[in-house]
């Protein structure tokens, strides 16, 4: 992976497959405490306490098709990388909680990269998903819902190739509105 | 549906599924579907940027065939990958698909029905 928009993608999947219908993403860039976190929520069916030891492990996978579950260990690794930690909290039925910390300055950090369209692609697979985006950089902040784009979208869905459109840019005008000197977002 | 710029507010969105309305195809009759690899192998190799390609160039032609993802099937070595699924026709599999390989595969293989066969990595005929 090149950007932590790209794991946040896989985190997302990891996700949908354990059945989530409503997921939170949180992004907070707190330049004066030369942090950056990343927080990605989901109502899935949860790990027990045993499972979410082990998804730590590059070995370990809820998955049946293939024997290696590679998604958590890298982001996790990428943030030992700059100084920060990965922590997965879950609870069987209630949902899974994945938040990986970096130090913002960190000259290994990767780039925050293209978000708008790792929401947009997440979106395209799973139109019906609920998502809560929140993006705090530096003060300000951009605060995204399906809910106010699926009324407006009507019964037209986000996999609709206009639509998916509409997204990608709308997200990504979001972005650019709150990037400040200093921060990462598009590179 | 016309061309559309600059897409910002969601009086944009609401002014599209207008527009949308006008049209008389319907998404489902047009029998295509496009799936794209999304596991952690299909993104490490960029699968996020083969969608974004496919999404505009489908909107670019408007052109509404079904977008789709899909985890890991196996073929890690070969992602990205891009699955096309017609109706009456076998299911072929793209290996390796960068985004500006995706204009040719929309136009050669949606449009004319003629698959890049030197981009094929699979075939499944389930007819």
């Amino acid at each position: 992976m090149r950007e932590l928009s790209e794991h946040i993608l896989d985190v997302l999947y990891n996700a949908v497959e354990a059945g989530a219908r409503r997921v939170q993403v949180s992004i907070t860039e707190d330049l004066r405490a030369d942090r950056l976190q990343i927080t990605v929520t989901d109502d899935g069916r949860g790990l027990t306490a045993a499972e979410a030891r082990k998804v730590l492990d590059p070995f370990y996978t809820t998955r049946a098709t293939r024997h290696v579950g590679l998604g958590i260990p890298l982001l996790a690794e990428a943030a030992r990388a700059c100084e920060g930690d990965l922590s997965v909290h879950s609870q069987p039925g209630v949902g899974t909680t994945v938040t990986a910390w970096f130090r913002h300055s960190h000259v290994d950090r990767q780039p925050l990269g293209d978000l708008a369209t790792t929401l947009m692609t997440i979106l395209v697979g799973q139109p019906e998903l609920e998502l809560e985006y929140h993006h705090e950089c530096d003060g300000r902040s951009f605060h995204f819902s399906t809910a106010q784009a699926r009324e407006a979208a009507g019964d037209l869905s986000f996999s609709h190739p206009a639509v998916a459109r509409w997204l990608r840019e709308y997200l990504a005008e979001g972005e650019r509105s709150i990037q400040t000197e200093g921060a990462t977002g598009d590179e | 549906m016309s061309e559309t710029r600059t897409l910002r507010s969601l009086d944009d969105l609401r002014r599209l599924r207008e527009e949308a309305h006008r049209e008389i195809r319907v998404r489902e009759a047009t029998g295509t579907k496009i799936i794209v690899g999304m596991g952690t192998c299909g993104i490490a190799a960029g699968a996020r940027e083969v969608m974004r390609a496919v999404m505009d160039e489908l909107a670019a032609r408007n052109i509404e065939a079904h977008v789709t993802t899909v985890g890991c099937i196996g073929m890690c070595a070969q992602e990205p990958l891009v699955d096309i699924v017609q109706a009456g026709a076998s299911r072929i599999t793209y290996g390796k698909v960068k985004p500006e390989m995706v204009p040719r595969i929309i136009a050669e293989h949606l449009v004319q029905g003629q698959p890049v066969e030197e981009w094929v990595v699979g075939q499944t005929t389930s007819f």
